[in-house]
């Protein structure tokens, strides 16, 4: 991590970030056996589907960070390809939590069904909503360097595009646990 | 190169061996609930080392400070979350709870 101020400003916008996804973490442990009669967490989900998911995240949370690296070493192909790599993964990682919400909301399992599925949905479409947004800025952040190289501004967002997506694959791990893991029981 | 590989590394072997755990129903009960949340808090710290570099900065740490602020905040709202409406679960379970309460406390709560 850089001691530069703006990355340090965004990194109190991550810890801030961490607040938002803690009260969501909570309404979801205090609403999680509220099934008003509908399906209970166990019979929802299918943890292999998910293990994959985890695993399509984490390993573009890798290649984020090589990005990184190679930023540093000023190789541009290798940064474009590792974004692309990155970005590939997560529009992956993206499809396959769309995929997953529309079979539920196909099968009548929406937020409407349950308190449940309200919290549910709320904490991991937050998540992909951020998701959704990195990936926004990850194809913005390619455009700028292609056009203006490695400028003092485009490393550094470039740096702090690299702490976002960490931290996604972060908050994601505690959905992977406390949602998934934790609800196959 | 070799802080992101090792980071890599771990982050995988501790999301699939928390995965084997459930899957073939090794552990139950609490035990299954502090072995997962044991492998997210150990994933959680080698991120923070190996991906975010946290702990490398030099004096003063601010990013460490604001980090250890943001995990007090997020601590008091899940776990004050939990236990406040546990609480209330408690005391606001209808008619079959009193009679489990004042049996339980061996009072009458004042309603």
């Amino acid at each position: 991590m850089s001691d530069s101020k703006p990355i340090f400003g965004f990194w109190v916008y991550l810890m801030t970030d961490c607040v938002l996804f803690a009260t969501l973490f909570a309404t979801y442990a205090v609403l999680h056996n509220n099934t008003y009669g509908g399906p209970p967490a166990s019979e929802l989900f299918s943890l292999p589907f998910v293990l994959i998911e985890t695993l399509i995240l984490l390993t573009s949370s890798f290649t984020a960070g090589l990005a990184l690296l190679a930023a540093r070493r000023s190789n541009k192909t290798q940064v474009i390809t590792w974004l692309a790599i990155t970005f590939i993964l997560g529009a992956a990682f993206l499809g396959m939590e769309l995929n997953e919400f529309a079979n539920l909301v196909h099968e009548g399992n929406s937020w409407q069904r349950s308190g449940f599925l309200s919290a549910f949905f709320t904490l991991v479409a937050t998540h992909g909503l951020h998701i959704s947004i990195g990936l926004l800025w990850l194809i913005a952040l390619v455009v700028q360097i292609v056009r203006r190289g490695f400028t003092k501004s485009t490393v550094q967002r470039l740096t702090m595009f690299g702490l976002f997506w960490h931290f996604l694959d972060i908050v994601w791990i505690f959905i992977f646990t406390f949602v998934y893991l934790m609800g196959a029981n | 190169m070799s802080s992101y590989a090792t980071g890599f590394v771990l982050s995988i072997l501790f999301t699939i061996t928390p995965f084997m755990v459930v899957v073939n129903h090794l552990m139950t009960g609490w035990m299954l609930i502090f072995t997962l949340v044991g492998f997210a808090i150990s994933q959680l710290f080698v991120q923070l080392i190996f991906f975010l570099h946290l702990g490398r900065e030099s004096k003063p740490r601010w990013n460490i400070l604001v980090f250890s602020f943001a995990a007090l905040v997020v601590l008091i709202v899940v776990i004050g979350s939990l236990w406040i409406m546990n609480n209330l679960d408690y005391n606001m379970g209808g008619h079959e709870m009193d009679e489990y309460i004042i049996k339980d406390e061996g009072y009458e709560k004042n309603r």
